[in-house]
């Protein structure tokens, strides 16, 4: 309750702009990328997981109550199976955002993978190895958003 | 969250009980925002005797006289206003073709089936990855940041415009088949009106996305604005300044997105009918955000 405004806020701000923050911090090497990712990455599986667990039905909270179920058989029985599917969805999105802020940031610092290859031949003027990239990227995302909704639909009970 | 998850069920809401817990939650807050500019000192603190992280984090007080200096230059103004006329200028024509193109997705079916696959994967690729084509096409020059905005601004609108658009009332629509409406008149007597909360949700994703867009663009090639202000600051190692750019550009985001917020609530208050479906539209809408960035 406490912290939900903010991790709205924190949601909707550029972070990609805090590279030159962690460029110091971290350096120039992979950590920079791996923290960048992972803070987009975490906040809408927060925010997800939130809206998971507080959308528990009621029914099957007073089902559980009714059995006399302890708080902690509660939460692993009852509201953490009932938040998965939510909970997923935080996951696809989180996965979708660090793979954008890497891409972006590797795209701004022209160090790590496609992003820099991207940036790279940019700089080179070798325009249709610039295209080339770019459809690599565009390949990689789509599998990207492909496969974890493949997985959602698995894992999804109904 | 889990806990509070089981309090908000258990506890029924007695005043006495509201109050208090409201009292705890800004004490939580409180102590959240002390113990974080604590800990920024100490860090600052250690940095200034080279202990950890040098120079990296300044004082709180040098980014509060560093913001001050930027808002008293000249050159911060030209910043912001090249900044903002970038992004007006590619919302505006980004969000009205995405409009365009939501109702046409939205009306029929077989134009969306088809467009649909190349529309998410576009969608769910990171725009920056375009800047190579946009700055080949539009030079580094402002243009290129409209062209950027624009293009952030459309994904997110629309894919809310076509799913408000799928999901009005069916009712509504029939009802404008019995009063035998032409195409045009669908638009605008049941569309347009059911349509406006999912497009302003649409707008309000996009205000934000449009803004790292425009940013992002500026600090890899650009000629002023904002986020070659902070580019130039972290080349120069000037670490104040930079953060105070930080705070300064959060500080206008948040205001641009709390000022969506507000409109899109008084939107939902005048259109309080519609709004069963809205809510439906919104969620899904932030259920898809991932994929519009």
């Amino acid at each position: 309750m406490a912290y939900e405004g903010w991790l709205a806020a924190a949601f909707s701000t550029p972070i990609v702009l805090l590279y030159p923050l962690f460029l110091v911090i971290f350096g120039r090497n992979h950590m920079t990328l791996i923290v960048m990712g992972c803070i987009p990455g975490a906040i809408p599986i927060a925010i997800q997981t939130r809206q998971g667990l507080l959308g528990v039905s009621k029914t099957l909270l007073n089902v559980g109550r009714s059995f006399n179920v302890s708080e902690r058989d509660m939460f692993r029985k009852i509201m953490l199976p009932s938040a998965v599917p939510t909970i997923f969805t935080g996951i696809r999105i989180g996965v979708m955002y660090t793979l954008v802020n890497i891409v972006a940031i590797e795209y701004l610092i022209d160090f790590g993978g496609l992003g820099r290859i991207v940036s790279q031949m940019y700089d080179n003027f070798s325009i249709p190895e610039t295209y080339a990239a770019i459809v690599a990227v565009i390949l990689v995302s789509t599998f990207f958003y492909w496969g974890f909704g493949r997985v959602e639909k698995w894992l999804r009970p109904v | 969250m889990a806990q509070a998850g089981v309090i908000k069920g258990t506890v029924p809401a007695v005043s006495s009980a509201e109050r208090s817990f409201d009292g705890r939650v800004s004490r939580i807050r409180l102590l959240t925002c002390v113990g974080l500019i604590a800990l920024w000192e100490v860090v600052a603190t250690l940095g200034s005797y080279g202990i950890l992280y040098n120079d990296v984090v300044p004082h709180i007080w040098h980014i509060v006289i560093a913001v001050f200096y930027e808002l008293i230059s000249a050159s911060f103004y030209r910043d912001f206003g090249m900044t903002f006329a970038a992004h007006s200028v590619g919302f505006i024509s980004g969000a009205s073709i995405a409009v365009l193109v939501g109702i046409w997705l939205g009306t029929s079916k077989l134009i969306r089936e088809a467009m649909l696959p190349y529309l998410n994967a576009i969608g769910s690729t990171p725009k920056i990855i375009f800047l190579p084509i946009i700055f080949l096409m539009f030079g580094v020059g402002i243009e290129s940041k409209m062209a950027k905005g624009a293009m952030s601004a459309f994904f997110p609108v629309v894919f809310t415009t076509t799913l408000g658009m799928m999901l009005i009332n069916p009712v509504l629509i029939r009802v404008g088949r019995t009063f035998n409406l032409n195409k045009w008149q669908m638009i605008t007597k049941i569309y347009m009106p059911a349509m406006v909360n999912p497009v302003i949700t649409g707008f309000r994703l996009g205000v934000a996305i449009t803004v790292i867009g425009v940013l992002v663009a500026e600090l890899k090639f650009a000629d002023g604005g904002l986020g070659y202000r902070l580019g130039i600051y972290y080349e120069q190692f000037q670490i104040a300044p930079m953060y105070a750019v930080i705070v300064l550009i959060f500080a206008l985001a948040a205001a641009a997105n709390s000022g969506m917020t507000k409109l899109q609530d008084r939107v939902n208050r005048h259109m309080a009918p519609t709004t069963s479906k809205g809510k439906k539209a919104r969620a899904s809408a932030s259920g898809g955000l991932g994929v519009v960035n």
